[in-house]
């Protein structure tokens, strides 16, 4: 049951990642993303990570893809429909890809991979003692990262822009 | 053959490819912005899973930190973008050539 879950969500991540990258709609990118992080939280449950497939949703499917579609109807995007993608920039992003795909495949093969017999369990009690015992400056230190990023957006929207 | 390790790194692997590609190929800025988030995500997911079959949930407090701060930045470059084409009415990679020598 499990195999199966996993690779029904693996193929859904795959299939709305491309579709992301092939489609030429903005806004269609845009529901194809939601779709493929919402799968990818679906990942995270089979990992036991239950914790951050709540937050995967709650934030990324949730937060940044309003977001990002906001953006997208405030700005009039109608324009990318007419242009071609240019055939010398697909080519060398394919060679790219192509040559960082077969470094990780080549990486995979040398590596030996074991099960151990403890398994982490990412639920929210030991997630939660963990972020507050041991990474609690860090998370403090998050929140006033939050506040600047805050500050700027305020600023950089503002009408007149100095 | 059950699901181990290696499947997930495999996934995340590939999923960071096509993200890759798309930051390449595709020429507006907004899909650029995504594309990067896919590859973000991949990342998240190689992360989660050597963090369980390591044992240990370090991994996943530095997941929790990635999305927090992926949040962040993907507000702050959204209101950038924003701006942007206040001033030059484009969201194109091609027409914001200013810097090009």
């Amino acid at each position: 049951m499990a195999n199966f879950l996993f690779y029904l969500f693996a193929g859904i991540t795959l299939l709305c990642g491309a579709l992301v990258v092939l489609n030429r709609n903005p806004v269609n990118s845009a529901m194809f993303l939601v779709l493929s992080i919402a799968s990818m939280a679906g990942l995270f449950v089979l990992l036991h990570a239950f914790f951050l497939g709540a937050v995967q949703v709650l934030v990324y499917a949730g937060a940044v893809m309003v977001l990002f579609l906001f953006v997208i109807m405030l700005l009039d995007l109608k324009e990318e429909e007419r242009r071609r993608f240019k055939l010398l920039a697909m080519a060398a992003g394919t060679f790219a890809v192509v040559v960082i795909t077969a470094i990780f495949v080549s990486s995979f093969h040398r590596t030996v991979f074991f099960t151990p017999p403890a398994l982490a369990e990412g639920d929210t009690l030991s997630l939660g003692k963990r972020l507050f015992l041991e990474f609690s400056l860090p998370f403090e230190m998050l929140s006033v990262l939050l506040l600047v990023a805050m500050v700027g957006v305020i600023l950089l929207s503002k009408k007149e822009l100095k | 053959m059950n699901v181990g390790l290696e499947h997930y790194l495999v996934l995340s692997s590939l999923l960071f490819s096509i993200g890759l590609l798309g930051v390449i190929m595709r020429r507006n800025l907004l899909v650029i912005y995504m594309c990067l988030e896919l590859m973000l995500n991949s990342a998240n997911l190689a992360l989660v899973a050597l963090s369980r079959y390591n044992g240990n949930l370090d991994g996943q407090v530095v997941v929790f930190f990635i999305i927090t701060v992926a949040a962040a930045e993907v507000a702050v470059g959204l209101a950038l973008i924003v701006a942007l084409y206040r001033r030059r009415q484009t969201a194109h990679v091609e027409d914001l050539t200013s810097l090009k020598f």
